[in-house]
């Protein structure tokens, strides 16, 4: 069986995220925002107390992500940007799903159960992009549009990036309850007991 | 003289991976045939060649900078070593090539050069002669966060060791960026089991522990850790370790104390050898374009 291979621009329909399924191959087009442990952290609780993010994130995509930046210019420049560790924000990102309307979540390794739960209920998907390939991620990055929360840390900050095509971003799981993951899991702990 | 050489090593190792890894990853490559492990080997390794050609860190986690230090009585640099690297670390983050990754426990305050209380870690060794051994190897987060440590009753044995590293190795799952890099230490305590599976990771892909039942012991292994079919990422397939590496030491009669310490699929680190004459040879796989 062949591999699908989808380009998709932001913002996302909840037709694009449906038409997703675990195993395609995603190149994306428009706006990824980065955020991780502290940015998590401090969206749900703004949004929970009934405040606002400096910026809608409806349809867009976040990226687990703190990159190495430089100042060139007056410019932000992203000098190499690689996925984070997801099951960190495990904990939080039901909330931060169901709270913004993002539609896509970019990380790596995997996520659990509450998230599954956010993607189905409010037609996300989880993809990841390959861990470590971070030195060629900004030749798919147009522009720096803007950073927020700088004050949480360069790795923390909202990072808002103008991309093209970037990927490749592997669905691992989809708005239909799927989980690539758990089927090669359940083959490695089969083999596993196999074996010893 | 042995700044810039310290300098020279850290930038090699997080702006490439050595030619042993590249290697095993385009051998891993040219064996698969899962799709998905395809799409991000070729990825992977069209980054490691883009991260080289345009001197970026190969990965934005640089890390923690774990130095290994094989210092001759007679070299004539030995107290100030610690301080040459610290400046090199520090230098070397304010200029924007190392991530700032060094976090007070207590105070949760990032120090902002990579530098603080143990960090970078350097391990000693003195040896007879005048040469300086320089070896660094680049920790990040994403592996270290799925290390473990087994005790195993004598009885239980080896194989027990083998099924510790095969459970270490599904915990972990996708998470430390595989195909890893798998450091074994069998030792006779805690953390000196931890400190050998750290210390195996700077032997090279490809290259056996020189006691052939170690060796056979690691092939072995090797090859049930690939059946597994985790795969590149998780994704499942072919490759889910590069290399397996064992170290020992003798056991205590009790027990044995096994750690295991995983490298993601971007395994780095450099390494020189300074003569106590001034010549310097670096590692033509490590410090290589």
């Amino acid at each position: 069986m062949g591999l699908r291979v989808l380009k998709l621009k932001t913002p996302l329909s909840d037709n694009d995220v449906r038409t997703l399924k675990a195993g395609d191959v995603v190149y994306l087009t428009g706006i990824i925002v980065t955020a991780r442990d502290l940015a998590h952290k401090k969206a749900v609780e703004l949004l929970k107390s009934g405040g606002s993010l400096p910026l809608s994130l409806r349809g867009l995509a976040i990226f687990h992500a703190g990159p190495i930046v430089r100042k060139e210019d007056g410019k932000w420049r992203i000098i190499a940007i690689g996925p984070t560790t997801s099951t960190r924000m495990e904990d939080v990102e039901y909330d931060f799903i169901r709270l913004t309307g993002v539609k896509m979540v970019i990380g790596k390794g995997g996520m659990g159960e509450k998230t599954r739960k956010a993607l189905k209920e409010y037609c996300c998907v989880y993809a990841v992009y390959p861990g470590g390939a971070a030195a060629i991620a900004p030749t798919m990055i147009e522009e720096v549009i803007d950073v927020y929360w700088l004050e949480l840390g360069v790795p923390e900050a909202l990072w808002v990036l103008k991309v093209r095509d970037f990927g490749p971003l592997i669905t691992v799981m989809d708005s239909h309850g799927n989980n690539l993951y758990e089927d090669v899991m359940r083959n490695a702990r089969e083999v596993y007991e196999s074996l010893t | 003289m042995v700044r810039d050489i310290v300098r020279r090593l850290v930038f090699y190792a997080v702006t490439r991976v050595p030619r042993d890894v590249y290697n095993a990853l385009r051998r891993a490559l040219v064996e698969e045939t899962n799709d998905i492990a395809r799409t991000c080997l070729e990825f992977m390794v069209k980054n490691i060649e883009y991260a080289m050609r345009n001197k970026i860190p190969v990965c934005q986690d640089t890390g923690v900078l774990y130095f290994d230090l094989v210092v001759g009585e007679d070299f004539p640099v030995k107290s100030k070593l610690k301080n040459i690297i610290y400046d090199v670390v520090r230098e070397l983050t304010l200029e924007g090539l190392l991530r700032p990754n060094a976090v007070h426990p207590f105070t949760n305050v990032n120090s902002g050069d990579n530098t603080g209380r143990f960090v970078p870690w350097i391990d000693y060794s003195l040896v007879e002669g005048s040469d300086l051994k320089v070896s660094v190897i680049v920790r990040g987060g994403g592996s270290e966060f799925v290390a473990k440590l087994y005790t195993i009753p004598p009885v239980k044995g080896l194989n027990a060791v083998r099924k510790a590293v095969l459970e270490a190795i599904i915990d972990a799952g996708p998470k430390p960026c595989p195909p890893v890099i798998v450091g074994v230490g069998i030792g006779a305590t805690a953390s000196i089991a931890l400190k050998l599976a750290q210390k195996a990771l700077f032997r090279k892909i490809g290259v056996r522990h020189p006691d052939k039942r170690v060796a056979e012991f690691e092939e072995n292994l090797l090859h049930d850790i690939n059946k597994l079919g985790i795969g590149v990422h998780g994704f499942g397939g072919k490759t889910t370790a590069l290399d397996v590496k064992v170290e020992y030491s003798h056991r205590h009669v009790a027990l044995y104390s096994v750690g295991v310490v995983l490298s993601c699929w971007a395994l780095r680190r450099a390494s020189a050898i300074i003569h106590g004459d001034g010549k310097v040879e670096y590692d033509g796989d490590e410090v290589w374009d």
